[in-house]
Formats: structure tokens, sequence, C-alpha cells
């Protein structure tokens, strides 16, 4: 079955669903969007440097998503831009490095398209290998760092103090990006890799209870996006990589309808800032 | 009881340089089991920064920090935000950094009084929940040393002596030790054993009424402050109404204290003694 072009997708676009949704959390928990932005841009200079020196491309791109990542970490110590401009001097240098450095390699022909919005039907067999053992791989590691970093997501200081070590995790998780972003961008491309990351988890939020609940969801709901839009794009004939994320953003735009408003999303309770007798005159 | 053993932390003249100038330098304390050490200087003074040198969040740049091995610590940060991206509810939040068995979890948030809100979202609670909540979490931790900064902030005048009240309750039940930062120079708990006033280097410290009557705490907040240093040992008789009148024990109402009130703001309390409290005050509050 693996012979069919169709179902090597399907199997490619769900394996990546299943770990961009609980990594996605917390890139939307840490307001993080726009570093996964950064290193997905990064990962262009990754392709042409694989070029360049020859090397297997997800190994290049995870190599320069990494370093882009610890570079991240060491900028924002001294602090002398503010994180946002440093994170677009980063992202747009890395992304026009990548696209001068591929210019000049004229001997190579590749479809920069394919990269820049992925091709998820042509994936291979070892792609999937390599999508299924390394999304298992990131999903080990973050289940395993999952306490302290959300521990550390909440508040960093209260983390530190009661001995969580939330600067290991912290890097652990800027590493498991960087690997996300190796193993996916061949399917939607490095423009759309945070479209993946942040859509099914802002679908999921509405239905979420708890963080680990959340995280479950952002991956079901990434997983049924990757077949809504796979099947779309066979249908309508549109590019696979945006119909992934268009339906993803469907899915998002009925999470939203006030039809499920609430569902399971807050018991019903003493909360919503109700006012409270607790100012003032005592009974 | 345990007596007397090693220091749960102790800072021996820790001090912490940032941007060219020491935020606090030669502070040296320590905390002990059973004890509540209370922080008390003016805004920037290093309340905070010597606290996170106790936790170890700061590294001093100058002295030392000893804290007793396997050091089991619960820490009540000053602010602490959960902003609509995050589904936490309360009982998945008594479990942020460590597994807390239900019986444990069900206990802390029982007697803090917030077991109705466990299903509850962190988000929508009020800013006394709140600090109940992050109170329940902290002895739900089991400390051997507990810090909370400013925790009674954002709470009116009686829940401010509800929490004091608990925390004092903690101290007792769990024997742990803890150190408080308070947020109003003025208003120290009773049940502070010792009190640290700093501004930048420890101005002054012992017990509340010694440093109330110290020379350094005058001259660094002036004699009209400490003239009003308020402990909470008082006998709560009357309680002030958000309209200004007061409300006594014996569910009377007038415009104004009676002179022989037991405890209001302007009072000199150096003038008298009052005997420790009780159950009384609590019986009143819930009269």
């Amino acid at each position: 079955m693996l012979d069919d072009f169709f179902t090597r997708a399907i199997l490619a676009g769900i394996g990546v669903a299943l770990v961009t949704g609980p990594l996605g959390c917390f890139i939307v928990w840490r307001r993080l969007a726009y570093f996964g932005d950064t290193l997905s841009h990064a990962a262009l200079l990754g392709v042409a440097l694989a070029f360049l020196f020859e090397v297997n491309i997800t190994l290049a791109v995870f190599g320069v998503s990494a370093c882009v990542s610890i570079a991240l970490l060491l900028l924002q110590k001294r602090a002398t831009l503010s994180a946002d401009a440093l994170l677009g001097l980063l992202a747009h240098s890395a992304l026009a490095l990548g696209l001068v450095a591929l210019a000049f390699m004229t001997w190579v022909r590749m479809d920069l398209m394919g990269f820049l919005f992925g091709d998820i039907l042509a994936v291979s067999k070892t792609d999937i290998a390599v999508i299924w053992l390394g999304g298992v791989v990131v999903l080990a590691i973050l289940a395993a760092i999952w306490r302290p970093l959300f521990a550390a997501t909440v508040n960093r200081e209260l983390a530190e103090a009661e001995g969580m070590n939330p600067e290991r995790a912290n890097i652990i998780f800027m590493l498991l990006m960087a690997a996300v972003i190796a193993i996916s961008m061949k399917i939607v491309g490095v423009l759309l890799i945070t479209a993946m990351l942040i859509i099914p988890t802002a679908a999921a939020r509405r239905f979420a209870a708890g963080p680990e609940q959340m995280a479950v969801l952002a991956a079901v709901i990434g997983a049924v996006a990757v077949i809504g839009g796979l099947f779309g794009s066979l249908e309508w004939d549109t590019p696979a990589g945006p119909s992934i994320v268009v339906a993803a953003l469907c899915l998002f735009v009925l999470s939203i309808l006030p039809v499920f408003s609430r569902t399971g999303a807050k018991p019903a309770g003493p909360d919503s800032g109700s006012p409270r007798a607790h100012k003032g005159a005592r009974p | 009881m345990l007596n007397k053993p090693e220091a749960l932390a102790t800072l021996e003249s820790a001090g912490i340089h940032r941007a060219g100038r020491w935020l606090v330098r030669g502070v040296s304390m320590s905390v002990d089991a059973g004890e509540i050490v209370t922080l008390i200087g003016p805004n920037g003074s290093g309340k905070s920064t010597t606290a996170k040198m106790v936790l170890g969040i700061l590294k001093p740049d100058e002295g030392s920090v000893i804290r007793k091995t396997g050091l089991r610590v619960a820490y009540v940060p000053q602010k602490l935000s959960v902003d609509w991206t995050m589904p936490l509810t309360v009982s998945r939040f008594m479990r942020l950094t460590g597994h807390v068995s239900d019986d444990e979890a069900n206990s802390a948030m029982s007697s803090t009084g917030i077991s109705h809100l466990a299903g509850a979202e962190v988000r929508n609670l009020s800013g006394g929940e709140f600090q109940r909540v992050m109170l329940a979490r902290a002895m739900a931790r089991k400390p051997d040393l507990l810090v909370l900064d400013e925790p009674v902030q954002g709470v009116d005048f009686t829940g401010e002596i509800a929490l004091y009240d608990l925390i004092k309750r903690i101290r007792d039940e769990m024997h742990c030790g803890i150190l408080l930062i308070s947020h109003d120079l003025h208003v120290v708990m009773a049940a502070t054993d010792r009190v640290i006033c700093l501004n930048g280097h420890v101005c002054c410290s012992g017990t509340p009424k010694a440093v109330a009557s110290s020379a350094e705490y005058k001259a660094l907040f002036g004699a009209r402050a400490a003239s009003s240093l308020a402990v909470y040992e008082h006998h709560h008789d009357h309680t002030h109404l958000p309209d200004g009148r007061v409300r006594h024990a014996d569910g009377t109402v007038t415009d104004h204290c009676h002179s022989e009130d037991g405890h209001h703001h302007e009072h000199d309390h150096d003038g008298h003694e009052h005997e420790p409290h009780g159950h009384d005050r609590e019986a009143r509050r819930d009269a």
C-alpha cells in the first residue's frame, strides 16, 4: 500500500502532525510563534549548505536550526536588541543567505518551490521512516521533559526555585524544535511549518481542560487537517502543503464558532471573575 | 519538637551586582525550621533579590549561600500570570512541579478553603482565591522551606488577616521555615519571629518590637513610620467598612473607632502590651 503516493503522503503528513501538535502547544503558550518562523526560515540555509557540502538535507537543516536556536539563547542573554528584533534579524538573514548561497551554486538544479511550500506528494518510504522514527524520538524526549518544561512555561522562577532545572528543559525544547523543522520541512515547506505548529493548537484550546489534553487534541486536529487537506488537494487540484494549512484553518474557524461554546473547556463553577463579596463588609 | 537543627538556608554577606550597581550587598541572614522571618524595606531595597538568592534563582556575586542538602522548597512568587492560551485548572496547578497524591492535594485545598475551586481555571480566580491556591500548592509540596513573596497583595484587609492566620497555621502544622516578604512596611504579622529590614543592605533585624524601636528603622522610614509599625498581635475587635464606618465585635456600627479599640492604624503600640491572640479573633471574624 506504500506504493501509492497518496497513501505515503497521508502517512507522512499524519506523522508530522502528531509531533507538531504537542510542540506547538509550547510555541503558543510561550508566545514563540515568531521563533518557529525564524527556525524554519533558517532551514533554507541548511538546504543550501547540504548541497554545498553534499550531506543529508535533514541533518543539515537540523544543524542550522539548532545553531540558530543556540545563537538566539546566547543573544538574548546579552539583550542588546529586543527579542522580536533579534528573531527578525536571524530569520530573514538566514533566509536571504540561503537564497543567495543557492544562486551561487549554479550546478545545483533544485526546485526552490518544493522547499518553500513542501512537496508532500513526493515523499519516499525512507522519508516516512525518518518522519516516524524521528517523531517517536521527539515525542519521547518531550514526554520526559514535560513537567519541568510546563512548569517553566507557567513561571520560570517558580520552576527553578523548586528544583526543576528550566534552563536544561529550554535548551532541549529548542533542539526538539530544530528536529521538527528538519523532519517536517518536506511536508509543508519552510514557509508553512509554523502554521502546523500553531493552527491545530489554537483550534484545540477551546476544547481542552488541561495542558496534556490540549497537546493530544492538537495532534489529532493536525492529523485531521492533513487528511482533509490532502483529499481537498486531490479533489480540486490545489497544492498539497497550502491545502493542509487551509484545512487546519477551517478546523480552527469551526472551533471558535459559538456552537461549541464552552464544551468541556471549563466546568461550571464559581469563576469567570464574577463579582465576589470578598471586598469590604462581611456579614 | 526538633531543637535548633542546622539552618535551612543561610546567606553570608551575599550581594548581587547588576549593571554597575549593587542591588543588595552584605546580606547575612538565615532561616531555621519552624521559624517565620519577614523581610521588609522600601521599594527597590532588594527584598525579592534577597529571597531569590535564598531560593537559588540568583547566584550571589559576592558572599555565599548555604542551603541544607536535600532541602525541599516551595515558592509563592510575587507575580504569576496564566493567559487564555493555557488551560490550567487548580487541581493540575497543584501538581505543577512534582507529583502530589490526591489525598495530599485535597487536604491542602481544604485547609486553605479552596476545595470548591478544584476544577476552576486558574486564570479566572480572584486575587484572594489565587493567593489561597498558591498557598495550597506550596503546602501540598510539604516543604522544609516556604518562601512567600508578598502573599497578601491584592487582598483586602480582612482577607489579609485570614491569609496571615493561614501562614501561621502552615508553620505550626508543618514545622517548616517561612521566609516572607511583606508588601507593607508598616505591617508585620504577629507570628513573625524575626524581622529583617532591608535597604540595599541589612538595615536592622530582630524581633518586630526591637526593629520598630531601633534607631536605624526610624532613620530609614521616619519616626512616624516607626511609631506605626503595626504588628498583628492585636485583638481585632472592630472592622473598617468600605464606607469608612466601623463595625465592632458586638455588632454595633459607628462612624469612628472608639478610643479603647484594640488596633487601628495610627495608635502607638509601644505604650501597651497585647495579649497573644487565640481563636477569639477567628471567632470574631466569623461572627
